[in-house]
């Protein structure tokens, strides 16, 4: 690493996630970004999702001279599109992708406690989420819960099957193995 | 041999076709193969990712296994595929792939699930094959390599699964 790109002015580079939640609307991306950028910031990973009508996004930005600074540069933008902010100091643990063995796919009737059962179902049997991602579909008066669940497990698809197969009463599902072509 | 890795702007170019089946290709391919079965996986590898810019990659899914119940995958054993050509595809399945020329990334690519094509070995024969699932997969991943293409070029939304996976 070049040393400018470890000390700006007098502090040490140092990751952040930063996470802003709020309601949707157009540009808010390109705006916090170049915010960063012109702050000196480095973007790592970084996930946006729309959840319902609500804009999310985690960033991950190495950047120097604090969390406090960092939450000065861009709090004047946040503000003005009102987002909520939060900042943490994190460690960065880039280049250290796991690669998903199984995929869960669980949808049924909406009802409270879906994902509680199933990913309580999943960490019981040795399942590691990686990546989980829900949505609520069908109509207002008949909602669906649609719930796609990527990770590792040790114990292989069966055992996995089996201990989801209780609640089969009130859930379709379905596991099966990821297999990662690597050429 | 030593595997280039993306930005690598070689990765990005397309390759020229094969015109003379000699000794030294016939060296290039042998030496090629011994590489690719010395890396992890091990199942394809193609010329440009060693920095040779010509239409040949290796195919060899022999003894490879799905899953923890080591399912064995449908191949054709070694395939040397000099200047091939994909002429028929059907159906389609995402699937995930990763790359040694892209390490520590892999991503949704949609492949066809059946493909024909036809490729010269390395004495200078052609040959019509035809290739289903896994092995198509690599087929078509070695393929692209030859044409300046990276499953990065292809890849999907991880969210849109539910609605594109062929369903079971």
């Amino acid at each position: 690493m070049k040393e400018e790109e470890v000390t700006m002015g007098s502090a040490r580079k140092q990751w952040y996630m930063v996470s802003l939640v709020g309601k949707d609307q157009s540009g808010i991306v390109a705006r916090v970004t170049e915010v960063l950028y012109q702050a000196g910031g480095v973007l790592g990973e970084s996930s946006m999702m729309r959840l319902g009508c609500n804009f999310s996004i985690m960033m991950m930005v190495e950047i120097a001279g604090g969390g406090e600074q960092l939450r000065q540069s861009i709090a004047p933008v946040t503000t003005e599109l009102g987002l909520h902010l939060h900042v943490d100091a994190i460690e960065p643990g880039l280049h250290q992708h796991q690669v998903p063995e199984l995929r869960v796919v669980v949808h049924g009737a909406d009802r409270p406690g879906i994902v509680a059962q199933v990913t309580g179902v999943l960490a019981e049997a040795g399942f590691d989420i990686m990546d989980l991602d829900s949505q609520v579909g069908g109509s207002s008066l008949e909602p669906i819960y649609i719930l796609l669940i990527e990770g590792v497990a040790n114990s292989g698809v069966e055992t996995i099957h089996q201990a989801l197969e209780p609640l089969s009463a009130s859930v379709e599902f379905r596991v099966e193995e990821i297999d990662t072509l690597i050429g | 041999m030593e595997i280039l890795t993306y930005p690598n702007q070689q990765l990005k170019q397309n390759c020229e076709p094969v015109e003379q089946f000699d000794e030294s290709l016939r060296q290039f391919v042998s030496e090629l193969e011994a590489f690719m079965r010395s890396q992890p996986g091990g199942i394809g590898i193609a010329a440009p990712q060693v920095g040779q810019m010509q239409r040949i990659c290796i195919v060899d899914l022999t003894g490879m296994t799905r899953g923890k119940k080591k399912k064995p995958v449908p191949n054709q054993g070694r395939l040397i595929l000099i200047n091939p050509e994909i002429t028929e595809w059907e159906g389609f399945e995402l699937g995930r792939e990763g790359c040694m020329s892209v390490p520590d990334y892999t991503g949704n690519v949609i492949r066809a699930t059946q493909i024909a094509f036809s490729a010269t070995d390395e004495w200078g024969e052609r040959h019509e094959y035809e290739s289903e699932g896994f092995e198509a997969r690599a087929i078509q991943h070695e393929v692209d390599h030859l044409e300046g293409l990276l499953f990065l070029d292809r890849l999907v939304s991880r969210r849109t699964d539910l609605f594109q996976r062929k369903q079971r």
